[in-house]
């Protein structure tokens, strides 16, 4: 009989509109209490004075790079990375080697991660057999070994007829599909953001309307299918705009925004700094503003990291053949809490919601508060906590991150899963 | 200059100053040869072409020379690039022989600034992908220098593919930081509209006679088909709309100078007439390509 009190914080919960200073008492793994002076007798003891209790908070879009790429990262580093930027739940993207698009992959994800990860892990499971764009995976076998969304990321699936059917599939077994925006004609082998910025540096751009036509297109086909349709890393203005008239029409369309790209511009990276590459690229100020705008608004509806761990050495070449990505586990919370929360853009409740309640209900998984009954995962924040981000001490097996040596204010202090403290600060 | 020539954007306009005014000292006397030098005696330079040039190696091979220093010329197809090795390695390892600098064209854009960020020694862009031809620029500031005294409010027309020119983009930056008024001028697939921001004094036509008109200097670019995506301009009219003929040369000053980096592409983006008229400079380009990269390799190496 396990039991953690978790004393004296203040207990956020959005999906339960709760926000007062109080005890949670978590026993065998689920949360049995919310209230005021728990008798903690006999019990672990957490004392969360000047903290923050939330529910355990949940990235919807990472890369673990397990099996294939166990250089780069494992289920078992990531999701030590996980637990140190506060995360209790990660989905892990299936564009491993092999590529998760049947049943067996996903088993095998779903073991190692039951064996070595020290946070929960989702499977996400490929659209299209190898996520090649032609072939409709097995989703269903996936759906029954574990995956909770389907999604071809890192890649589109360019073929309209190929992701209407999918969509038609999707739906039936209730799979969100969670999309890559990318029309690979307009990019074009793109390094970078199309704009002033990649004309100065001679590198080839990456145009909003990549985004913005795959956005468009599958709007209107989520509409025709009424699947539950998601949008990965959105980063343009006119996505933003589009995912809110979808809502208004009343389509299950949601959308989620990694921190990078409400904080960073093109114009923020130092001349051909592979740390500042991915996908979609770092756009300019006024899709940072609709970014951010649709986080307060709620077209946007999930902070997620897209968390791409790559060796130095991948990262450490001519920017044009340097791959996509950056980490961002680790710093996703603070940043989050720099941008939105400490400039007044978003109060608390709203910031804890967007990686709790609605990454949640996007997946349907059954996390993401702290009512009587439900997991005990939880996520204890400081607002103010003043830290460095050390890249070199990270859990992550991969360096890959513009944000080394970022000054934070606030960030998590610990990660509780299941009832376990598995991670704290400093500890 | 300590670390190099990487690109124009960065340096100032008194830096160019100095390297234009040196490479007067270095231009031969009409009608003589170069004279030898031996400020860079016991320097050893590498020149490390990753992308085909004859032009622009060899330049800097009589350059380096002529001011007494001993050069080592590689290509990619010799050099172990072809085995796998990575561009930080191979440059590491030419690194430890220890020359004094290398020069270094590569079809990557920041292929020299993501390497000058890991080498102890300077590197001398000779041009990097889509991005910029540093040497290219100051030799032509020199070329028009000689014919016109002063840069100061001139007017310039670029024409040509300028999307992916890197001889338009260190142009560009060298002309606006002197004052001039900079024409771009192109099929509009080629001609972003963002290039107008570039820098002060930069505009946009797609018009050859408008940009053409009262020009004091026509810097025609070559047409590089190998970097085309097959879809950004009809070739086949390229030459009726973008190339530069006699008639057009009479809408310009009297006295313009005509221009082109090289090599040329007799009609496809100039008419042999043009490119041998007495108005053409393309000669005394490759001529102050030598005197300039002088300058450039004593300011780099002399240190």
């Amino acid at each position: 009989m396990s039991k953690l009190v978790i004393k004296n914080g203040r207990v956020v919960d959005p999906a339960q509109g709760l926000d007062r200073i109080s005890d949670i008492a978590i026993e065998n793994g689920l949360i049995r209490e919310i209230a005021e002076d728990i008798d903690a007798t006999g019990s672990e003891v957490f004392d969360a004075s000047g903290l923050v209790v939330a529910p355990g908070f949940i990235d919807m879009h990472v890369h673990l790079r397990e099996p294939g790429f166990e250089h780069a990262e494992t289920i078992e580093t990531g999701s030590r990375a996980a637990a140190a930027g506060g995360f209790t739940s990660i989905c892990c993207m299936p564009n491993t080697e092999p590529i998760n698009d049947n049943a067996t992959v996903t088993s095998y994800i779903v073991d190692r991660a039951r064996r070595f990860g020290v946070v929960n892990v989702y499977p996400i499971g490929a659209i299209t057999k190898s996520s090649a764009g032609e072939e409709l995976s097995s989703m269903a076998s996936m759906k029954q070994a574990g995956i909770i969304a389907i999604s071809d990321d890192g890649k589109p699936v360019m073929n309209a007829r190929v992701v209407r059917r999918a969509m038609e599939y999707a739906r039936a077994l209730d799979l969100p599909l969670i999309e890559h925006c990318e029309d690979l004609h307009l990019s074009a082998n793109g390094d970078m953001h199309e704009g002033l910025q990649s004309i100065r540096l001679g590198l080839r751009g990456i145009p909003r309307s990549s985004e913005d036509v795959m956005v468009a297109r599958d709007i209107i086909l989520a509409e025709v299918t009424g699947v539950r349709y998601h949008v990965a890393h959105i980063s343009s203005q006119h996505s933003v705009e589009m995912v809110s008239f979808a809502k208004q029409r009343g389509l299950s369309v949601t959308a989620e925004a990694t921190p990078h790209h409400f904080l960073l511009s093109d114009s923020d990276m130092p001349p051909y700094d592979s740390s500042y590459k991915m996908k979609p690229p770092l756009r300019e100020r006024r899709d940072i503003e609709a970014v951010t705008q649709g986080l307060v608004s709620g077209a946007i509806d999930a902070i997620a990291t897209d968390h791409a761990p790559h060796p130095g050495a991948e990262k450490m070449q001519e920017f044009e053949r340097c791959p996509f990505g950056i980490i961002g586990l680790e710093t996703a919370v603070g940043l989050a809490l720099e941008s939105l929360y400490h400039t007044g853009k978003l109060p608390l409740s709203r910031l804890i919601q967007v990686f709790t309640q609605n990454p949640a209900r996007i997946l349907s998984l059954d996390r993401g508060t702290l009512r009587t009954g439900a997991v005990g995962d939880v996520t204890i924040l400081s607002l103010d906590r003043k830290w460095i981000y050390d890249v070199n001490q990270s859990p992550s097996k991969s360096r890959n991150t513009p944000f080394n040596g970022h000054r934070f204010r606030g960030g998590p202090l610990a990660t509780v899963v299941g009832g376990r403290v598995i991670w704290r600060c400093g500890g | 200059m300590r670390r190099g020539l990487l690109d124009i954007e960065s340096l100032t306009r008194a830096e160019i100053e100095a390297v234009l005014a040196r490479s007067k000292d270095f231009q031969p006397a009409p009608g003589q040869s170069f004279k030898r030098f031996d400020i860079l005696r016991g320097r050893s330079l590498v020149n490390l072409f990753f992308e085909a040039s004859t032009r622009t190696r060899t330049s800097f091979e009589m350059a380096a020379k002529r001011l007494g220093a001993d050069t080592v010329s590689i290509t990619a197809s010799s050099s172990s690039v072809s085995k796998g090795e990575s561009l930080v390695d191979t440059l590491n390892t030419l690194a430890a022989m220890r020359p004094d600098a290398i020069v270094m064209r590569h079809a990557a854009s920041g292929a020299p600034h993501f390497l000058s960020r890991y080498l102890p020694i300077p590197i001398v862009n000779a041009g990097d992908g889509t991005h910029e031809h540093p040497t290219q620029a100051l030799l032509d500031a020199r070329t028009i220098l000689d014919r016109r005294g002063t840069l100061e409010g001139l007017r310039v027309a670029i024409i040509g593919d300028i999307a992916h020119s890197r001889v338009a983009r260190s142009n560009i930056f060298l002309l606006s930081k002197f004052g001039v008024q900079v024409v771009l001028c192109g099929p509009a697939s080629l001609l972003p509209r963002e290039m107008a921001q570039m820098a002060p004094g930069v505009e946009l036509t797609c018009d050859m006679e408008t940009a053409i008109r009262a020009a004091d200097v026509i810097m025609m670019l070559r047409v590089q088909l190998e970097r085309q995506h097959s879809a950004a301009f009809p070739a086949g009219e390229y030459f009726q709309f973008f190339g530069l003929r006699p008639e057009h040369v009479e809408l310009a000053k009297p006295d313009v100078v005509v221009m082109h980096p090289g090599p040329i592409n007799r009609g496809r983006e100039i008419s042999s007439e043009v490119a041998d008229s007495q108005r053409s400079a393309i000669l005394n380009q490759v001529e102050n390509g030598v005197a300039v990269r002088m300058a450039v390799l004593e300011r780099v190496l002399a240190a």
